[in-house]
């Protein structure tokens, strides 16, 4: 196994760890922190096939991961907000309880 | 594969398992801190000194203490009595391993990945700041505007209501 392929098996499970997390949890926060864990799950691939790609001394993978860090410190800050609000006036953050949008 | 980077990957892994495990959303929250510390020690391990520490600066430090604030400001430090899991969580499950499958197997059989190991690039602090303020001056720019606009709209969604809305059930 190459170190690019660790890199790709880690950053597979952490994907799969953040997807079930965001799937099989009822926990409002709890599913922002699997969205957490997926974004940083492709944040290591951009990282791993950065560095061991053809040109590495290209900045391209860093700065992408940089931005994309920002992005995902946007939507946790909305996304905690939108919690909030909505144990405010549900008084709960469970989401299976939280259905009027639900057809 | 360095020992080094075989126990960091054992412990980010088992963190981000123990994250999505245990019913008790502050242990959640501090499993969570710890995989990101694992993530950006990868990244350390990977030649990228500067997005590792940017990694512990906004995952450990920011993030990380946000979750915590809005666990408490939901009142759901305790573990709950019911089921955490949602009503279809076994069909997740499934998924969740399907993808995992894909992706490893990808991983491991593909032809297209580089075998050979490039020479680690000497990157510094000063040259990533050059590439911000000049090739990707435009992306710098777009990014500064999205997170001001999500600040704003993160205050605006939290704000405080009226008291009208806020508490239906009370009469006053």
């Amino acid at each position: 196994m190459t170190p690019l392929q660790a890199c790709l098996l880690v950053s597979a499970f952490l994907f799969a760890v953040g997807f079930a997390g965001a799937v099989t949890r009822r926990h409002a926060i709890l599913v922002l922190i699997g969205i957490e864990l997926m974004l940083n799950a492709a944040n290591l691939n951009f990282i791993a096939f950065w560095r061991f790609g053809p040109h590495p001394e290209a900045l391209t993978g860093i700065l992408f991961v940089l931005f994309s860090m920002a992005l995902a410190g946007a939507e946790a800050a909305v996304g905690l907000a939108l919690v909030i609000a909505i144990y405010r006036h549900k008084k709960t953050s469970n989401l299976d309880e939280v259905k009027e949008l639900q057809g | 594969m360095s020992p080094a980077f075989f126990i960091t990957a054992i412990v980010t892994i088992l963190a981000a398992a123990t994250v999505m495990s245990l019913r008790n959303l502050v242990h959640c929250a501090l499993a969570m801190a710890i995989t990101f510390s694992g993530i950006a020690a990868i990244y350390l391990q990977l030649n990228a000194e500067f997005v590792g520490f940017a990694e512990i600066l906004v995952y450990v430090g920011a993030i990380a203490i946000l979750i915590v604030f809005a666990i408490l400001l939901t009142r759901s430090g305790e573990a709950p009595e019911k089921s955490v899991l949602t009503a279809g969580w076994a069909a997740g499950l499934v998924v969740s391993v399907l993808v995992f499958a894909v992706l490893g197997w990808s991983a491991l059989n593909s032809t297209a990945l580089p075998t050979t190991v490039t020479a680690a690039p000497k990157i510094t602090v000063k040259k990533i700041g050059e590439a911000l303020m000049g090739k990707f001056i435009l992306p710098l720019e777009i990014v500064a505007l999205v997170l001001t606009a999500a600040m704003i709209g993160a205050v605006i969604i939290a704000l405080k209501e009226d008291a009208k809305t806020e508490n239906p059930g009370r009469k006053s």
